[in-house]
């Protein structure tokens, strides 16, 4: 059995009558790269805070490597390092001396060479003797997975990442969380409202919507499900719909306007259902096969 | 990990340029009063002692270095709390406005040590600046008007302090300047517990000690009853040293007064910072 670094059990948070989160449970595997995926303002800040003991809960339990921070604060957070939103930094000091000032309460012994390292590791180098005042979004980001990986933590809790980054600073950033696995097999539990950069970084996940954690599992399995969501757009509903329930039987099909529709099947039956609709002389002008948890995911952001 | 905060924290005050705003300040206003002084001082003094001329008569250097030690301290400590407030009402609320407050809280360090560590090495500014006020009043006024007895003017009367008898009374009203100053420390960083904001607790102290003072000089029976509890009441302590003999009874309740209350709004900010949700 997998070691659990994180275990979330029915976390409930509220800020005076606002629920931010009311139930969200999930467990992270040591070695797991685990997306933590919803739409913007689902919770998944408010869980973050809460699993750094930020924020205090109002239901549910949190496990951090099997110990609560009850009695084990000091002990857990030596072996976290986190990015909560946006990395922040002491604007009036240089690269290099905000991260000694982290380095120094991090429960570890790091010296000037080790930080120089850091700082070459996530592009910087060169750049410590300068303040963080003049860093873009992209640099106080790389500056802060440095923060995070100073004192060799076990854990690395990233949320949002990326945002605010252009194209190449995302690049960057999932590079540099890739070489995190790959050469230093950390668990890192990584937060998001983008299912692509999960897919691309993640091997676990849970989806979290309205303070709700809905669906948890293997990236892979979860998104290589055989049935999918087909939107189809055709010349002839009226003589359509009729025939794709005759050829596939307990089918469902949803009509989104005049002349399309959208149809849960599985994967291996797409091409015969083309095939169908053209010897039946119905004009396939689109069809768009969509994995079924993206849909799910997208009509979630979309609400 | 206490004192590598400490540390850490003495690191950030000396960084920040609002640090040098203070010692800055001071130095120009006494740069002020010593040239004032030096051009027209014994115009200054005439004007005071002119209604004792009558029944004394005054021989010998009366405007000396530690007379207008005595001016320039009367003068400045009024206006030091807002130099103070300046540096501490920053030292919780500036991480929680800079967002770095979230990096600090998520590592292995004790909300209590991090209050703790900041009380200190806010502490310590406070006694920079109180020394580089008394050093700047005393020793410079001393090398540019010389030294000789000092006659100060109280409530009950004149003062004459012989020249010898005087060194003291500044090295320990040093002491108790600095515990009040520290004093406003502790409620900037009470403040600043409270606050998201660098501006809130800075301001904040400053309405309080306004407030308290107003309280304190109004004759009114009610405000006589909570004025001896008052830390601005005894905030002026500092000059009981330079009274013939020295209440050092009325001294001693001051510095408990004013130990107690930093005693108090340390703990209350500790307990604000422990039960505070951090969502800056």
């Amino acid at each position: 059995m997998s070691e659990e670094v994180i275990k979330v059990e029915k976390l409930a948070k509220n800020f005076g009558s606002f629920e931010a989160v009311r139930d969200v449970s999930f467990t992270v595997n040591k070695g797991d790269v685990f997306g933590f995926l919803g739409p913007n303002g689902a919770g998944k800040s408010t869980t973050i805070r809460c699993l750094l003991s930020l924020i205090r809960l109002n239901a549910g339990t949190i496990q951090m490597f099997g110990k609560s921070y009850a009695t084990n604060r000091y002990e857990i957070l030596s072996k976290i390092g986190s990015i909560i939103e946006k990395p922040d930094f002491y604007n009036y000091l240089s690269a290099q001396k905000n991260l000694e000032i982290f380095a120094r309460i991090s429960g570890a012994t790091v010296s000037t060479k080790e930080i120089h390292e850091m700082l070459e590791f996530v592009g910087l180098g060169g750049r410590g003797k300068d303040k963080t005042k003049g860093f873009s979004h992209g640099m106080k980001q790389r500056l802060g997975i440095a923060q995070t990986l100073l004192h060799k933590p076990e854990l690395i809790i990233l949320d949002e990442p990326t945002t605010g980054l252009d194209p190449q600073g995302i690049i960057e950033i999932r590079n540099l969380i890739l070489r995190l696995k790959n050469e230093q097999n950390k668990t890192i539990l990584l937060s998001s409202h983008q299912l692509s950069e999960i897919e691309l970084i993640a091997n676990r996940m849970v989806i979290i919507t309205k303070g709700k954690s809905l669906v948890e599992g293997n990236v892979q399995e979860l998104l290589n499900a055989q049935e999918l969501t087909v939107r189809l757009e055709l010349s002839d509903l009226n003589k359509a719909i009729p025939l794709i329930q005759q050829h596939f039987a307990n089918v469902e099909i949803t009509r989104i306007n005049e002349v399309e529709i959208s149809l849960s099947i599985e994967k291996q039956q797409v091409p015969h259902l083309n095939k169908m609709l053209g010897d039946n002389n119905i004009l396939v002008y689109a069809l768009e096969p969509k994995r079924k948890l993206e849909d799910f995911f997208m009509k979630i952001v979309q609400s | 990990m206490l004192l590598k905060n400490i540390y850490n924290e003495f690191i950030k005050i000396l960084a920040k340029p609002r640090s040098y705003i203070g010692i800055g300040a001071l130095t120009l206003l006494i740069c002020i009063i010593l040239f004032a002084m030096k051009a027209d001082g014994s115009s200054f003094i005439s004007f005071v002692t002119s209604s004792f001329e009558q029944t004394l008569s005054f021989n010998g250097t009366i405007l000396n270095g530690n007379l207008i030690a005595f001016i320039i301290l009367q003068m400045l400590i009024v206006h030091i709390p807002l130099l103070v407030a300046l540096v501490t009402g920053d030292l919780i609320s500036g991480e929680a406005a800079m967002g770095t407050v979230r990096m600090l809280a998520t590592k292995p360090i004790s909300r209590t040590k991090i209050v703790i560590s900041k009380f200190i090495a806010g502490a310590v500014y406070t006694f920079i600046l109180t020394l580089w006020l008394i050093f700047l009043a005393l020793f410079v006024s001393k090398f540019l008007f010389g030294s000789g007895d000092l006659i100060v003017l109280n409530s009950e009367g004149l003062v004459i302090l012989k020249e010898q008898d005087i060194l003291w009374r500044y090295g320990l009203s040093f002491i108790v300047a600095f515990l009040s100053l520290l004093t406003v420390s502790s409620v900037s960083i009470c403040f600043s517990a409270f606050a998201e904001n660098s501006i809130g607790p800075i301001v904040s102290t400053m309405a309080v000690i306004i407030l308290f003072t107003i309280i304190g000089s109004m004759e009114v029976s009610v405000f006589q009853n909570i004025k001896p509890f008052l830390f601005t009441t005894h905030m002026a302590s500092w000059r009981s040293f330079f009274e013939d003999p020295v209440p050092y009874s009325k001294i001693l309740k001051s510095i408990i007064i004013l130990v107690v209350h930093n005693v108090l709004l340390v703990s209350i900010a500790i307990v604000k910072f422990n039960k505070k949700d951090i969502t800056s």
